[in-house]
């Protein structure tokens, strides 16, 4: 597995935190997912006086590798200034960047994602790009100074699974160095076991685990799903065929007419 | 006869007060103010008695222990209407539905002809829905005032002073129900940031609370007549400071617009923010050492749940009964 900044994680789950009906579930999903990374979503109002302290403070409880990510920031400036409060609140260099271009399918805004990697990255920052599978978009991203790149499998919190599989495909084939992470869109750990099974190195959700009725539940679910494509990723896949092949010799094989 | 004080007169404290009065008690209650008021969060919230909508992320327990609610502000207070609750969402949203309909009990599915007939004011703008017929609501304000008042008559002394518990329990049975207050006590308890809004609307008319699911922004309203209407509520981990944000403003308003555009030309009369105490499952505790009781944590679900922890503070008190809702877990 790549290794994200110079940090190998234990496995290719990396979970949300917004949307759980309680602190409680949410430190039981983490459990039961065995995931390696969490994301938290910081709001400025938040972290200005750090009134978030408690919530924060659960979140770090969880043991895991905090990635704060800037949801819901709509332009460059937004989405750096709370870039530097998470680098405050959480001391973690690591930062999930996401500038939202339209509030309908939460479309990443790619222009302004590229103008915000390159500024942070300046920084210091370790920036993981929540982006589409548009190959240009992600060059400019490795130009801006991104060493992670996490395009959608499909808009965010829509459990539609990997829309673009020839893109994505093509993204995978285009950055074999790169450590790609397919972020948003997932809803089922069979849609998480595909991204890992096309060779991707993680996958990030949150809907798909904090709105089902038993989250800690399908955190273990998507967790088994991950190891799994995890393995078949690594196993060499057998290719497709468009014909039979007999899977036990044919020939001397006794038979009736 | 047993002597208590209550240490804050806020929903919980009220409701404590009443159970143990009812049982007999010689109860006092202090609070930092006189009389109900924006210093408590119970005086922002929306006064939904909704158990079976609760359900949809609330744990087991709030649906259970929410069906007393109404029968109780009911019998100490008469400020209940009982009309129901209706849910409904956007065409595009109608998978939010799908789910709150999977998640919750106590329903039936309302068509466009049957939602207009509930309340002509949504016209034909919902495709779907569905109507939580044993449900009810009531006015926080009304409903705190009747029961001081109620309290008050029955000889229970209000004093004003910014107690602390401990040194009441120093001197007598002391129920602490300071809310998020209590957090230097409490540690484990967090506060949960809601923001609400309270409009002059008289071009619409609304007979029960309906709740509008939406992916981001989920919104109720809660009519308190006389074209009044509450607007509820953001949630948001982190303690409140003392400003609603732009943003969540805009969010309830769009979302209220949505619901019906004559939103739009309603009068807005306040606005409000404050913090929910809520531990981390949020759920309430009731924790006792000595002579000092803690009632807390009612999260977003004061009115609701506070008769039921009222009620199993008093079978604590005076039947020595362990509430279910008790742990022993040190702070």
């Amino acid at each position: 597995m790549r290794d994200f900044y110079g940090t190998a994680l234990d496995n290719g789950f990396m979970l949300g935190t917004a949307q759980y009906p309680s602190p409680a579930v949410l430190a039981d999903a983490f459990k039961r997912s065995g995931a390696s990374v969490a994301t938290v979503s910081l709001r400025r109002e938040s972290g200005q006086d750090r009134a978030g302290q408690d919530f924060w403070q659960l979140i770090q409880d969880l043991g895991v590798h905090i990635l704060p990510n800037t949801a819901g920031c709509h332009s460059v400036k937004e989405a750096v200034t709370t870039a530097h409060m998470a680098r405050e609140v959480f001391d973690t260099k690591w930062i999930k960047l996401e500038v939202i271009g339209e509030e309908d399918t939460l479309q990443p805004d790619v222009f302004g994602l590229v103008e915000a990697a390159r500024i942070l990255s300046e920084d210091g920052f370790q920036v993981f790009p929540y982006t589409t599978e548009d190959l240009v978009v992600a060059d400019k991203l490795l130009q801006a100074g991104c060493e992670v790149l996490m395009p959608w499998g499909a808009p965010i919190g829509s459990g539609l699974g990997l829309n673009n599989l020839f893109g994505l495909r093509a993204m995978r084939a285009h950055f074999p160095d790169v450590p790609l992470v397919i972020d948003a869109g997932l809803g089922l750990p069979s849609q998480a076991a595909q991204a890992m099974e096309l060779g991707f190195d993680a996958v990030l959700l949150n809907t798909a685990v904090a709105k089902a009725g038993d989250p800690a539940q399908m955190a273990h679910a998507f967790a088994l799903a991950i190891q799994a494509g995890q393995a078949a990723a690594t196993a060499d896949p057998m290719e497709p065929r468009d014909m039979a092949a007999p899977s036990t010799p044919v020939i001397g094989k006794a038979f009736l007419e | 006869m047993t002597a208590v004080t209550i240490i804050g007169g806020g929903v919980a404290g009220l409701c404590v007060a009443r159970v143990l009065r009812d049982k007999g008690a010689d109860v006092t209650v202090v609070d930092r103010h006189d009389g109900p008021g924006p210093h408590a969060c119970s005086w922002w919230a929306g006064g939904m008695l909704a158990p079976h909508c609760e359900g949809e992320s609330a744990e087991e327990p709030v649906v259970r222990l929410g069906q007393e609610a109404a029968d109780w502000w009911d019998a100490h207070t008469g400020c209940v209407t009982r009309n129901g609750s209706l849910v409904v969402s956007l065409a595009r949203d109608h998978a939010d539905l799908t789910r709150f309909a999977r998640r919750t009990q106590g329903h039936d599915p309302v068509t466009k002809t049957e939602i207009a007939q509930l309340e002509p004011d949504l016209g034909d703008r919902f495709a779907k829905g569905l109507f939580f017929g044993a449900e009810a609501h009531l006015s926080p304000r009304a409903a705190l005032s009747a029961l001081r008042a109620g309290l008050q008559s029955d000889g229970v002394v209000f004093e004003t002073a910014d107690a602390d518990p401990a040194d009441y329990a120093s001197r007598g049975l002391t129920v602490d129900c300071r809310g998020f207050r209590a957090k230097d006590a409490l540690a484990d308890l967090r506060g949960v940031k809601g923001e609400m809004l309270v409009l002059s609307c008289p071009d619409v008319a609304l007979n029960r609370p309906i709740r509008l699911l939406h992916p981001r922004v989920p919104l109720y309203v809660v009519p308190r007549g006389d074209g009044v209407f509450m607007l509820g509520a953001t949630q948001i981990e982190g303690a409140a400071g003392p400003h609603v944000t732009a943003r969540s403003l805009l969010e309830l308003l769009s979302a209220a617009y949505a619901l019906n555009p004559a939103f739009g030309e309603a009068s807005v009369l306040e606005i409000g923010v404050d913090s929910r105490p809520a531990f981390p499952d949020n759920l309430p505790r009731i924790r006792r050492t000595g002579n000092l009781i803690r009632a807390n944590g009612l999260f977003r679900h004061g009115f609701l749940l506070a008769p039921a922890l009222a009620r199993m503070v008093g079978d604590l008190i005076f039947d020595g009964t362990v509430p279910e809702v008790m742990d022993e877990v040190a702070a």
